[in-house]
């Protein structure tokens, strides 16, 4: 059962296999008259000793990275249906493109006159997520999801600043991902949490409620954090424009409505995207990604700069010319360095040609066909049982699981049986999120998985819980197969060791 | 067009009988019929894999990368050997694809790198606690002013060197103003910064080292006056030229921050790359982000897994001490490998390669009739000059000869409109500098005769 090499329990870490007089760098020859050192860096500039850096040989290095490497499950060897993460397949062809001299050899500060092949390349992208988005104005520069949320409401707060209107309150659905509250508190508002109702849509009454003059924006993910499309969205729009706010769009959850509905005829002001996500950047084990926003016109004199812009030519049969633009004296400025993840862009941008309109939108269907196959799937194995849905609806490209029956009858928790699924080589669903579903497990198949691996996953797990009604223990004590068992989080938060002591 | 999707006809039947439904259409029932697109989206159609090779093959090739031209581009990101063994490690499937290591036992490899390389950094700072990395450089200068913000008690305002990377400068800027607070420039004398009176209103000092200039500050003064203003300093840093200098944190610095590019990434136009954020214990619990730590398993075996989760949006939510909640990981990873092939005594040797190239060639630019240094500081790997000619057209000239010779200061610095900040990383040869010395003289000669006819 064990899908590890049985070789790799045994892992040091680099400083430990370090030993004096190893090394893999060779410099290159000094070509230029030596000067001494002190004539060139005063002594009381410089550090006393080199920093402990491991002493290793070109094979060691190698042959201990690709040692770790056995340690880590990965999308490209397994089901991965983490929940709100889109784990879809990484065209393989991204990373040739992204490895392309002409791309990855260009420095950021090159002049816009030899960097136009990057610059269209921008300009293009900005143009495709523009009309995923439904909204007419894209900045490409937030690195990720949660930078992009920041230059949302960034953005909200100089739209009011410029009408002159001082705004304190965000409001969020209690169903949000994390980063929706977190940055909230990072942009200097205050956070309004806003219910849920009882199927899993935005309580309305509560929304009107708390919508006031005060509120700046209401950051909503849709189809939701479960999974669902929000019912009342059209409501949603007027509630919040009608007291002079603005609609933000997280954009984790584009995958399921890619060409089929936009977040910009719903009403959304802002949209954030992940290109890690929809448009297949790998995650690269937590980074990197890429956040970019696309905004109505109202918003649009207030994003990031420089915006990538093209200017047509003068002439006739001209090429057009791709350039920089820093001259937006209503930007809000800048949220990092140079432009952007621009090796994510090459690879998104390949991916929207690849597969053009009508890909993007079979992509989204089979998402979502998956999702509801996999549910019904999971339902015929009489899962639901312990494993409830948690809303009897249609879900999107996602659906939650509540794991309360499981663990009151069978008395083994979410996390069991997320541990018991490592055992049979899957990566377990987001669990213990969305916060307000008892137990919760959600589960994303994306559209890139066969029905196949669907079907072999709701029979897992109607396995795990068949083992658990007979030894409860055997989930409990999971995982059983892996490189290191279960871990103690909670030591490793109370004595702290952060780094290897040298 | 090119599909990654498996399902074939039969099976798209099968999977609606199984749901119970007639059509793929019904399964978006639940959005309201005004809000569906009706349409294809107005994007080309897609195309098939060499198609799309070809196109983005074309597009590179209208890039003018630093394999087309001898390129003295910094400010920075730097053009540096990356050794093979990195690109043959971070395109393995293990690293390259999966998601942060929510599930530990099964994220071993990726958690194992987070904690070599948060050791490196920490080693590189001369600061304890070193998280997992963040986005990039200039945003971590802002993802430390936020931290100071919160320490800070209510101090309203950050002094910033006007030596920081006018980038990270002006991301502090975009935030601070959301904070309610203030970002004052202290001012460059000869090169390098000089502080005005801190009162106690102050949270931060924010030094860059070596600053953009390429001048090396003396970060323990600097660091001597916040703390003395009960201020916090943050410093960012390049991290090759700390290979040689004093490291922040036996400088007095509370966070140092930085650009990661120049240990293993690619330039890639400007990213993706990754920011380091290391800090004094009294912090360890404001830093935003991933960090690893170890713990055993149940068997005793030693593991690494994500600790200090509770500074962490998804569970600390609006109290978080930042939103941010990836990595860099595969970035970083590709530094710390990096820094592994350099090991302990190459990167001293790499960075000492550099210093004395960079002060060759400042020599040789310096000597040149109508070149004078910009500041006459230390400088490891970027130094500045003036040119009593025009920049764009001397650097238009010389990148004529294919040669870049720089970057103009202009647009960020209008008091050093005739700067132009060189770099010199361990790609660029004697042979290589010496053109740049020839053909700058050539371009700076032409500009002075042209001066002197139009005198005439």
């Amino acid at each position: 059962m064990s899908w590890f090499l049985a070789a790799a329990d045994d892992e040091l870490t680099i400083y430990e296999r370090s030993k004096p007089g190893r090394r893999a760098f060779v410099a290159p020859p000094l070509d230029v008259p030596e000067r001494p050192l002190d004539a060139l860096l005063p002594a009381s500039v410089r550090r006393s000793e080199p920093a402990r850096l491991p002493e290793v040989s070109e094979p060691e290095i190698v042959r201990h990275y690709n040692r770790l490497s056995k340690r880590n499950f990965d999308l490209d060897t397994g089901f991965y249906p983490l929940g709100s993460c889109t784990m879809k397949h990484n065209p393989k062809l991204h990373e040739r493109v992204a490895a392309l001299p002409g791309h990855c050899k260009l420095h950021p500060l090159q002049q816009p006159s030899h960097a136009q092949g990057a610059l269209e390349l921008m300009w293009r992208l900005q143009e495709a997520l523009a009309e995923v988005a439904g909204l007419p104005h894209v900045s490409l520069q937030p690195s990720a999801g949660s930078h992009g949320e920041l230059a949302g409401v960034l953005l909200t707060r100089a739209l009011h600043e410029d009408h002159g209107e001082q705004r304190t309150k965000v409001l969020t659905p209690e169903n949000a991902h994390g980063t929706n509250p977190a940055t909230v508190t990072m942009a200097g508002y205050e956070l309004v949490k806003v219910a849920i109702d009882a199927q899993g849509n935005v309580d309305l009454d509560d929304l009107r409620a708390k919508a006031t003059a005060e509120v700046a924006c209401l950051m909503l993910t849709n189809p939701s954090t479960l999974g669902l499309f929000e019912h009342g969205i059209e409501e949603i729009e007027r509630i919040v424009h009608g007291v002079g706010a603005t609609l933000y769009y997280d954009g984790a959850n584009l995958n399921a409505i890619m060409g089929i509905s936009r977040p910009g005829d719903m009403g959304f002001d802002i949209v954030h995207f992940n290109l890690h996500k929809s448009f297949t950047q790998p995650h690269g084990g937590g980074g990197p990604g890429a956040g970019p926003i696309a905004v109505s016109e109202r918003i649009a004199p207030y994003l990031p700069h420089p915006q990538v812009v093209r200017l047509e030519p003068a002439e006739n049969g001209a090429e057009p010319y791709f350039d920089l633009d820093f001259d937006r004296p209503k930007s809000i400025g800048r949220l990092r360095g140079f432009q952007g993840n621009y090796g994510v862009f090459v690879r998104s941008y390949a991916y929207i040609r690849s597969l053009g309109a009508a890909g993007l939108r079979e992509a989204s269907e089979v998402a979502v066909l998956n999702a509801n196959y996999l549910l019904a799937r999971l339902k015929r194995e009489g899962v639901m049982e312990y494993l409830p849905e948690a809303y009897e609806r249609l879900c999107m490209h996602e659906f939650v699981l509540s794991g309360a029956p499981m663990k009151r009858e069978l008395e083994i928790r979410t996390l069991d049986l997320a541990k018991r699924l490592l055992d049979f080589g899957v990566h377990p669903p987001t669990v213990y999120f969305p916060l307000i579903v008892d137990e919760a497990l959600l589960v994303e198949p994306t559209e890139t998985e066969t029905k196949e691996t669907l079907d072999r996953f709701a029979e897992i797990v109607a396995e795990i819980l068949r083992e658990a009604r007979d030894n409860p223990e055997v989930a409990r004590s999971a995982p059983h197969t892996t490189p290191v068992r279960r871990l103690d989080e909670a030591a490793a938060a109370r004595h702290l060791v952060l780094r290897q002591p040298l | 067009m090119t599909s990654y999707v498996s399902a074939t006809d039969v099976d798209r039947r099968e999977m609606l009988a199984a749901i119970g439904v007639g059509s793929i259409e019904e399964l978006f029932a639940d959005i309201p019929p005004a809000l569906r697109l009706g349409r294809p989206l107005a994007l080309d159609p897609g195309r098939s894999e060499q198609e799309v090779f070809d196109e983005l093959r074309a597009l590179a090739a209208r890039n003018v990368s630093t394999e087309d031209e001898i390129s003295f581009l910094g400010g920075g990101m730097y053009d540096h050997y990356i050794p093979a063994l990195i690109d043959s490690i971070i395109s393995r499937s293990e690293f390259l694809t999966p998601y942060t290591p929510y599930q530990p036992e099964i994220s071993q490899g990726g958690l194992q790198a987070m904690f070599e390389y948060q050791t490196a950094i920490s080693e590189l700072t001369g600061l304890p606690v070193s998280n997992a990395s963040v986005y990039e450089g200039p945003s971590a200068v802002g993802a430390a002013g936020y931290m100071a913000k919160a320490a800070g008690g209510g101090r309203a305002r950050f002094v910033v060197s006007r030596g920081v990377h006018p980038h990270s400068r002006e991301t502090l800027r975009t935030l601070a103003h959301a904070w309610g607070m203030e970002v004052a420039e202290a001012p460059l004398r000869d090169g390098v910064t000089h502080l005005p009176e801190l009162d106690a209103d102050v949270s931060a000092v924010i030094v860059q080292q070596p600053n953009f200039l390429g001048a090396v500050e003396d970060v323990a003064a600097l660091a001597g006056a916040a703390r003395d203003a009960g201020a916090l300093t943050i410093c960012a840093c390049d991290p090759l030229p700390l290979a040689l200098l004093k490291p922040p944190g036996e400088c007095g610095v509370d966070v140092a921050v930085g650009e990661g590019q120049t240990l293993g990434n690619r330039l890639d136009y400007g990213g993706p790359s990754f920011g380091f954020f290391a800090a004094t214990e009294a912090l360890m619990r404001r830093l935003p982000g991933r960090i690893a730590g170890e713990t055993r398993d149940v068997d005793g075996k030693r593991g690494f897994v994500l600790t200090l989760q509770t500074r962490e949006q998804h569970i600390r939510r609006e109290k978080a001490t930042s939103n941010i909640c990836t990595s860099q990981a595969l970035n970083a990873l590709a530094g710390v490998i990096y820094l592994s092939w350099l090991g302990r005594h190459g990167i001293v040797e790499l960075a000492e390669l550099m210093l004395q190239r960079t002060a060759y060639a400042r020599d040789r630019l310096a000597s040149i009739h109508g070149v004078q240094l910009l500041h006459e500081q230390p400088v490891v790997r970027e130094f500045a000059i003036k040119l009593d000619v025009s920049v764009e057209h001397v650097v238009a000239r010389c990148r004529e000869q294919g040669v870049n010779p720089g970057y103009p200061l202009r647009a960020d610095y209008p008091e050093l409109a005739d700067g132009l900040l060189v770099a010199i990383t361990e790609r660029r040869s004697r042979a290589e500098i010496d053109r740049l010395a020839d053909v700058l003289e050539a371009a700076v000669a032409k500009q002075l005769e042209a001066y002197e006819e139009v005198k005439a």
